[in-house]
């Protein structure tokens, strides 16, 4: 049943990398359950627009959480607190008439906040650019079949792919680890005949890279797990140290 | 030699020397441990195992400087790795909840750490550095846990300890890469077999000992 329920907000309010932010009251009038979270954003933004102050700056595109640029801290959890959905797919029906709702944005040392709540995440797509692909030489398109690849081991691989790179897993991590992150995309690779190639290669690089953004060290806390909106579980991390161990002790990367 | 400062210096590879060490005093904890349980059967068979142990000479001084060498090693990386995570967020949230996955054993870890390095002196200075030649180990013992204080103070300790085993065990095994679907299921139960084993194992030996030296 569609209701409409009124909320009172307290976000993040920061203009820009080297302001101080503090957090502003807000309310949200005649919200409808239906809506998702981004769209009660939209109606309180509207709002603001018209009594001339300034939106609530926020990151979203695609909004049926696949594309991974949404996600703030809702209520102290990362993409608020339910299991496996992002900021976009959250609705409204999962909260009461007169709930005060907290919302920061992702915070880590590698995502500076670029304006309320909009974190920079380039970090990842360094980590992603130290390794996070695999190297084919042009020519004519191979056969789609002509390497096997046992299914398992292609759902596998799909498991660690669905990895959306929004961040959850820093945000949420005592840390601010980006093991979660790092590891699925090393593992969606490393499990495939394709990828293993550059395996050794790719973890020293990636984990090297991964280091230099400043994120902090796992330290098996699993609340990336919990909090990851594509539910990628910590086995990838292992895999991760495992292949850093091969790498670094075994192949002649250095 | 590049290598091995670019293998260890890595943030994993910091982690890999905290789960090797950590394993290394499980083992020495589980050998410690088996070696205490004789005070159960009275004061000559605790004098007598611990005769037997030092008369192994050298390869107990082997065994000092192996641990003293991983007692640094695992509390020089911790805190380094500590003081890491510490700035990796250096704007804090005004309020963050638990997602389910931290326990009451992960998050205190470092502080865990800390507390069993400060009973670490204070026990080395109470059974090793003392007079060995005019006084029996159960003498010794016997004497250190006639005060409440001291009891007390131990067997919190050992609940410290429990704590840092029931995390570490199955953390060192996730960071060597050691998570297998059929054995982790095991690993984590014998965490927190190994923690209890640790908290009652050695926690109950100064009523043990009161009741039996």
């Amino acid at each position: 049943m569609t209701k409409k329920i009124n909320l009172t907000l307290k976000v993040w309010r920061q203009k820009g990398p080297n302001n101080k932010g503090v957090m502003e009251t807000y309310s949200a009038k005649q919200i409808s359950t239906d809506m998702s979270f981004l769209e009660m954003l939209d109606i309180v933004n509207e709002d603001l627009t018209l009594s001339g102050q300034e939106p609530i700056a926020f990151d979203h595109d695609c909004r049926e959480g696949i594309c991974g640029m949404c996600g703030a801290m809702v209520n102290g959890r990362a993409h608020g607190p339910e299991k496996g959905t992002t900021l976009c797919q959250l609705h409204m029906r999962h909260f009461n008439d007169g709930d005060t709702i907290m919302i920061e944005p992702w915070r880590a040392m590698a995502f500076k906040v670029v304006k309320d709540l909009v974190v920079d995440r380039s970090a990842f797509d360094k980590i992603i650019a130290a390794g996070g692909y695999v190297s084919v030489n042009t020519g004519a398109a191979p056969d789609a079949n002509n390497i096997p690849v046992p299914a398992d081991d292609a759902e596998l691989a799909m498991d660690a792919a669905q990895c959306i790179g929004c961040g959850a897993c820093v945000a949420s991590c005592p840390n601010a680890s980006a093991m979660l992150f790092t590891s699925a995309k090393i593992s969606h690779l490393a499990l495939l005949p394709q990828g293993k190639v550059e395996a050794d290669k790719r973890v020293l690089a990636m984990l090297r890279c991964m280091d230099e953004q400043g994120f902090g060290n796992c330290s098996n806390e699993r609340e990336c797990e919990a909090e990851c909106p594509k539910e990628i579980n910590i086995t990838n991390i292992a895999r991760m140290n495992r292949g850093f161990l091969k790498a670094a002790l075994g192949s002649r990367y250095k | 030699m590049d290598w091995v400062k670019g293998t260890f210096g890595t943030s994993i590879g910091k982690k890999q020397l905290m789960a090797v060490t950590g394993l290394g005093f499980i083992g020495f904890l589980t050998g410690h441990l088996l070696g205490n349980l004789t005070i159960y059967l009275g004061p000559d068979a605790f004098d007598s195992y611990a005769e037997h142990l030092h008369a192994l000479g050298p390869l107990v001084n082997a065994a000092e400087i192996g641990l003293l060498l991983f007692a640094i090693i695992h509390v020089g990386t911790g805190l380094l790795l500590f003081l890491q995570n510490y700035k990796a967020r250096p704007v804090k949230y005004v309020g963050k909840k638990w997602a389910g996955g931290r326990t009451i054993f992960s998050a205190t870890m470092p502080y865990t750490g800390i507390l069993i390095l400060l009973f670490l002196i204070i026990h080395l200075k109470t059974f090793h550095f003392v007079d060995h030649d005019n006084q029996t180990i159960s003498q010794i013992v016997s004497h250190a846990f006639s005060s409440v204080g001291y009891v007390l103070f131990y067997m919190f300790s050992m609940i410290v300890v429990a704590f840092h085993v029931k995390h570490g065990f199955w953390s060192a095994f996730q960071t060597l890469g050691l998570n297998h679907l059929k054995y982790m299921p095991t690993i984590f139960v014998l965490s927190a077999l190994a923690a209890l084993a640790a908290g009652f194992g050695f926690g109950f030996l100064p009523v043990v000992s009161r009741l039996v030296l």
